[in-house]
């Protein structure tokens, strides 16, 4: 069964450059130094963004009609290509599980309120999904490729991969984000699901985490991808790891460290989760949610993370047993029903 | 492109008809699905002309099977989605890799719409059921786990191009041989949240909607689904079946001029239209039919039509928009127009600009206002632009 999920998204010696990175999560991702030195923690249930001053990416007038998930979007997206001193990409893809919630909400908020009468059309415009796609291209007068792929957990992974095909077909230099936001309804609703019940160590997150990508190495990038895979609702077993490895042919990849999504709240202990840890039994793991939250696309923050750490080639004061020099990262996100995998490389 | 996709299968539902044979029927015929509002609610613009799909939440769950309580948007899906593995004579089976790559824009927000009635004044309030699908993907996986795809499923909303862009997406993976047979399209109900949004901007036409009209009032929204099932030459070789079409040529562009106007002179949608032709290896003398984007509105048609002017400048194809009949299905409206496109090929048909009195004065082109039957169609392009400057354009070709 695990075979033609497997050779579904085989893209044969998938060798994606990652030339730049743009981050904002509630971690100090915007500045890799201060990530290094210090973690930040939280005690609550949730995890809001650090968010920069906007007035460095962004036109004072304009900051103020946008939306929070919007203004992260565009100064992610903004350091990434500055990051790589790379003015227009040649196609930008947003992904997006729950879309421009804010705006949404405001607007049904006050249809129902108002019964349908005296409704301003700025928060309906801006609640559709391509909103920050959209308004980064606007800023950038970018009128290349343009996508945005909302598909819960896979949204991020889809959105590589249509990266990588791009890639394939000399699209180039191509943006890709992941991003969702924390609002208070989403919060309230996703509450009373029970997914963030007290001592269960899950807690909500968000971020925006952008990657400009590239067939070519160029003077300099932070990390190879070199498989994405994901699975969706299966049943894998821990020897499926070896079999992915052999269809990447990268059997010889040992990861040395593993990125993965537990938080601790019972889905995690499920079997599904536990592959990698079982593959590479010897291997360090860390639990990337830790830092980021709980988020469909928070696989955008993993990425960030794993390429940092091979770029720098250097471990945060606060993460233990890492060995240098790290080669191979290995990222498993999943959500019970959505499991994605990928292998980032140094070299 | 180094694997060409065909073109399978095909199924819709649409205010002009249940099923594929009902809509050519109705485009044959004339027949507009735009009328008076039925089954959707609205305290305050029931007057407003709509474009529905025949059936209450009810019959649609009896037809496909699913319950009454899921999103109408996935009740649509699942409808059109069935008809058109049906139509290609697809089955369930591991040796081939599908994807089901679906788009919509509203999700399940008329099912949101009933819980923040109560969740607006009190957040421990309004059932839980009603936000379980509110996802756009999570209505995607209520059809994909329905019809049993697994190898492969993604969403996409752009807007009102939604669906022309999931479509290609299915195409590229099969070009790039990571699918054999891929499902796409896209479905979007009717929502209040839709309909009081796009009355706020003031683009709704309070009579029937006469796209490409010099006296033109906007455009009227609509519902519906639609799926194409596109398929590799192995994957074809299955099914054992004649295709229907070819996807020859895609592209997409962004106006990058505003968030929901397009720009004056069309440079999304010339850009879109010009990438299309060129992956296709086409030129504009190529082209035997533009199903046009269409909406009605000032902006859309004025912007859509310059770019026609400036590209197709040495002879313009016969076009038209196929709105007038369907209203604007938004994430839907792309697949609905593809399947449009490619029963113009398989019929030899071009279906009428219903509605079109006063030709628009800037243009020296007029789309067709008659059926126009035995045509010789090789090649024909369709249109989808949106919000957010995302424009997108399709070629389908005679196979």
């Amino acid at each position: 069964m695990f075979i033609a999920y497997l050779f579904c998204r085989l893209i044969k010696n998938m060798k994606v450059y990652i030339l730049s990175t743009g981050n904002i999560s509630p971690q100090h991702s915007m500045d890799a130094d201060a990530f290094f030195q210090s973690r930040i923690e939280t005690s609550d249930n949730f995890f809001k963004a650090q968010e920069p001053d906007y007035t460095t990416f962004i036109d004072s007038k304009m900051i103020r009609r946008m939306s929070r998930i919007v203004k992260m979007g565009v100064a992610a997206s903004t350091t990434c290509l500055r990051n790589a001193g790379v003015e227009m990409p040649a196609a930008i893809l947003t992904a997006t599980a729950y879309g421009c919630l804010e705006d949404s909400a405001t607007f049904l908020r006050k249809m129902i309120e108002f019964d349908e009468q005296m409704l301003s059309p700025t928060a309906f415009i801006q609640s559709t999904h391509n909103t920050v796609g959209a308004q980064i291209a606007l800023l950038l007068k970018c009128h290349h490729y343009n996508n945005t792929i909302v598909h819960r957990a896979f949204s991020f992974e889809n959105a590589l991969t249509e990266a990588s095909l791009l890639l394939e077909e000399g699209v180039s230099p191509v943006l890709v984000g992941a991003i969702d936001e924390i609002t208070d309804d989403r919060h309230a609703i996703l509450s009373r699901f029970g997914l963030y019940k007290k001592d269960s160590g899950n807690i909500a997150g968000e971020g925006a985490a952008f990657f400009l990508l590239s067939k070519e190495p160029g003077n300099d990038f932070q990390a190879i991808l070199k498989a994405v895979q994901t699975l969706y609702k299966p049943e894998i077993e821990p020897e499926d790891i070896g079999r992915f490895l052999a269809a990447h042919e990268i059997e010889n990849e040992t990861p040395g460290l593993i990125l993965h999504a537990e938080t601790g709240h019972d889905k995690a202990k499920e079997k599904n989760c536990q592959v990698l840890k079982t593959a590479f039994p010897d291997t360090l793991e860390f639990s990337f949610k830790s830092l980021c939250g709980d988020f469909p696309t928070s696989s955008g923050f993993a990425l960030w993370f794993a390429s940092l750490l091979l770029k720098e080639q250097r471990a945060p004061v606060w993460m233990h047993g890492l060995k240098f020099p790290l080669k191979n990262i290995f990222i498993h996100q999943h959500d019970g029903l959505h499991h994605s995998f990928f292998l980032i490389s140094s070299s | 492109m180094n694997v060409p996709s065909f073109v399978a299968g095909m199924g819709i539902v649409s205010a002009i008809g249940n099923d594929l044979q009902t809509n050519l029927d109705s485009l044959c015929e004339e027949r507009t699905g735009i009328g008076t509002m039925h089954w959707l609610s609205s305290a305050r613009h029931s007057g407003l002309p709509v474009g529905e799909v025949k059936l209450s939440n009810a019959e649609l769950a009896t037809i496909t099977g699913l319950s009454d309580r899921l999103p109408r948007t996935a009740l649509l899906s699942c409808m059109a989605a069935k008809e058109t593995l049906i139509h290609a004579g697809w089955e369930k089976t591991n040796a081939l890799r599908t994807g089901f790559i679906s788009a919509n824009t509203v999700g399940g927000m008329d099912k949101t719409e009933n819980f923040y009635k109560l969740f607006s004044k009190d957040t421990a309030a309004g059932k839980l059921a009603d936000v379980v699908y509110h996802e756009c993907g999570a209505v995607t996986e209520l059809v994909a786990d329905y019809l049993g795809i697994q190898h492969f499923v993604s969403t996409v909303s752009t807007a009102c191009s939604s669906s022309a862009n999931s479509i290609f997406t299915g195409a590229r993976m099969i070009s790039a041989g990571l699918l054999d047979y891929a499902l796409v399209g896209g479905a979007d109900a009717l929502t209040r949240f839709t309909l009081n949004g796009f009355n706020t901007l003031m683009i709704l036409d309070k009579d029937l909607c006469k796209p490409f009209d010099e006296n033109r009032h906007g455009l009227n929204l609509g519902e519906g689904a639609a799926y194409l099932l596109l398929a590799s030459e192995n994957g074809l070789k299955q099914l054992g079946k004649k295709p229907l079409a070819r996807i020859t040529g895609y592209a997409n562009a962004n106006d990058a001029y505003h968030q929901t106007a397009s720009s004056p002179e069309g440079t999304g949608s010339f850009l879109a239209m010009k990438g299309a032709m060129d992956k296709a290896g086409l030129q504009a003398k190529n082209i035997d039919y533009i199903n046009l984007h269409g909406t009605g509105t000032q902006n859309n048609d004025i912007a859509e039509g310059t770019a026609i002017s400036i590209l197709f400048d040495k002879g313009f194809p016969k076009m038209s928009s196929t709105k007038a009949y369907t209203g604007h299905t938004l994430g839907a409206s792309g697949a609905v127009e593809a399947v449009f496109s490619v029963l113009a090929i398989q019929h030899g048909i071009i279906f009428p600009n219903l509605r079109l009195e006063t030709p628009m004065k800037e243009f020296s082109f007029q789309p067709v206002t008659e059926l126009m039957r035995n045509q010789r169609i090789q090649h024909v392009l369709s249109n989808s632009f949106g919000f957010g400057g995302n424009c997108s354009s399709l070629i389908f070709s005679a196979a």
